[in-house]
């Protein structure tokens, strides 16, 4: 892998880190309100300076990155896990089942992903994290089914599915036991390569007020709920964007250092 | 692409069912009388079943009838009608700065490749494609408008207004362009044709800007059309920061109140944008790339 890929990944073990460990390591309780240090700059006592409520934000920011990651990690799974399987049966099953479901495909990857996780996270009427997941993986599994399902037309015809069917194994075991193994390395690496867009779809979500609710801190929403203080207390609002942009940087290059290894073609 | 606008009416029909709440009521008012509204429920079809309900929907949405804001009691229509051609001049105000600079930065890199400055400016839309707009911004805000003082913070009108939510919007397209421009200069830097421009003794200049060019527009066009919903996407966070009033700060509001016939109708109208601008690329590919035209007249 490229040197700029493994810096990439070195650092986003530390992120990954930092947010795990955010409860041992975190100056602050993220929701302690402090009227008397209230709008705090950045200084030696809290280094990222305080909210409008007091709050030490380096804490926030610390625990904001345990939810934000956590989310875009799961939804990708979930996307996987559903574009997995869809693709494996619309590849190997081919004919009609395999038009339509390219057919829906097509038609998720066509349409803006942001507003079409808008849409569902409305059906779900109530707004947070488990919604962001849903919202997420509903958009995203279209691309991995895209992917699995090209790939399974590359294998299905290869000598050992074709012993596999001779003794007589049922389609289900040829897709989970014979296939499936083949397809989930580059489920992996795509699910790698989407993260970064995963973190940006998630602070963007919780930035318009439909991911995780007050009080529990996420990026997104420290940077909405903080914006009215730009002019005067530009703090609030830089490094929880701070904390998205490098996050979603290092997925991204780390993305591209594996699609460069791997060499899938995919739209980003 | 008719699949397309069905697939997502559908979905916002069975959004209205699966809402609380009558959307014939909401069509005539609370103080409507029952004869009324059982008058408008056999017209719309409302008492019949599921499927001549969806048809009803259908010629309702077709005669421009989206329902009022449950807040406003405005019509939909109307008001994305008002602020439809806020979103259009900020679209186009993107891709003026985002164009010319993707595709000059892209050459730059194609031609200077392995070096330094290919490095930097493909690093810096690595970066261009990893900063969520909302955050950039902010940022272009608070030190154009409030540090420098040279644009007003927000809000709708002339030019000045337009120059940030523009710049703001354009920093993810530059970063795509500037790698679908750098790939593909690269890759027809190699071609024979090239080779013969260069043989037939054309000034670089002229190679550039006529062969290369011409081929890079190609790719572009399909990255436009296919990017163009993460440019919507921009647009509804843009708008919201900026106070720009176009759909996108619309559809927000709409979420933030629970509009349900604003939200749906911007979802309806956002697709409707998508599909004509997919079949503007597929006419422009007829222009651009005679390759499709000679395909066509074969048939």
């Amino acid at each position: 892998m490229s040197p700029t890929g493994k810096i990439a990944g070195f650092l986003i073990i530390i992120i990954s880190c930092l947010a795990i460990f955010s409860s041992l390591i975190s100056p602050y309780d993220p929701d302690r309100i402090d009227l008397d240090g209230i709008k705090q700059p950045p200084g030696i006592k809290h280094l990222f300076g305080t909210d409008n409520k007091g709050r030490d934000i380096l804490s926030r920011v610390l625990y904001g990155g345990r939810v934000s990651i956590s989310i875009a990690v799961i939804a990708a799974f979930i996307s996987m896990g559903i574009g997995l399987i869809i693709g494996l049966y619309a590849g190997y099953l081919g004919g009609w089942v395999d038009t339509s479901i390219i057919a829906i495909v097509d038609l998720i990857l066509a349409f803006p992903s942001l507003l079409l996780a808008i849409g569902v996270s409305i059906i779900f009427l109530s707004p947070g994290i488990y919604t962001v997941m849903i919202a997420i993986s509903f958009v995203g599994w279209a691309s991995f089914a895209r992917l699995i399902r090209g790939y399974v037309l590359t294998i299905k015809d290869a000598p050992y599915i074709e012993a596999a069917k001779a003794v007589g194994c049922s389609n289900t075991r040829i897709l989970f036991v014979h296939l499936m193994p083949q397809c989930l390395p580059i489920g992996l690496v795509m699910a790698g390569i989407k993260l970064g867009g995963y973190v940006l779809t998630e602070a963007s979500l919780s930035f318009l007020g439909l991911g995780a609710q007050p009080p529990m801190p996420t990026w997104g929403s420290m940077v909405s709920m903080n914006r009215v203080y730009i002019a005067s207390e530009p703090w609030m609002v830089l490094f929880p964007g701070l904390a998205i942009a490098v996050t979603a940087l290092c997925f991204n290059l780390l993305g591209d250092a594996l699609r460069d290894k791997y060499g899938l073609k995919t739209k980003m | 692409m008719i699949l397309l606008l069905l697939g997502i009416t559908l979905l916002t029909f069975s959004l209205t069912k699966v809402l609380p709440g009558d959307p014939v009521q909401g069509l005539v008012g609370e103080r409507a009388q029952p004869e009324i509204i059982e008058k408008i429920r056999k017209e719309l079809g409302t008492d019949k079943d599921i499927v001549s309900q969806y048809t009803g929907y259908l010629k309702l949405l077709l005669t421009g009838e989206m329902g009022r804001s449950l807040y406003t009691n405005r019509r939909v229509l109307d008001d994305i009608l008002i602020k439809f051609p806020n979103t259009i001049k900020l679209a186009v105000g993107a891709m003026l700065i985002a164009i010319p600079l993707g595709i000059s930065l892209g050459f730059l890199a194609a031609y200077k490749r392995d070096t330094h400055i290919d490095r930097f400016i493909s690093s810096i839309s690595i970066i261009g494609i990893s900063v969520p707009v909302f955050w950039s911004g902010l940022l272009i805000m608070l030190f154009l408008s409030l540090k420098l003082k040279l644009f007003p913070p927000s809000g709708t009108g002339d030019i000045r207004f337009l120059i940030m939510p523009s710049l703001t919007l354009s920093l993810p397209a530059i970063a795509t362009f500037v790698r679908v421009t750098r790939t593909s200069v690269i890759e027809i830097a190699d071609m024979p044709f090239i080779n013969t421009a260069k043989a037939k003794g054309l000034s670089i200049f002229k190679i550039n800007s006529v062969h290369i060019l011409k081929n890079v527009l190609i790719p572009l066009v399909t990255v436009i059309g296919l990017d163009f919903g993460s440019y919507l996407n921009g647009a509804v966070l843009t708008e919201t920061i900026f106070g720009w009033d176009g759909i996108g700060r619309f559809t927000m509001e709409g979420i933030i109140k629970r509009d349900y016939p604003v939200i749906m109708g911007c979802i309806i109208i956002g697709t409707v944008v998508f599909v004509l601008i997919n079949l503007i690329v597929d006419i422009l590919y007829h222009y651009l790339d005679p390759r499709v035209r000679l395909y066509v007249s074969d048939r």
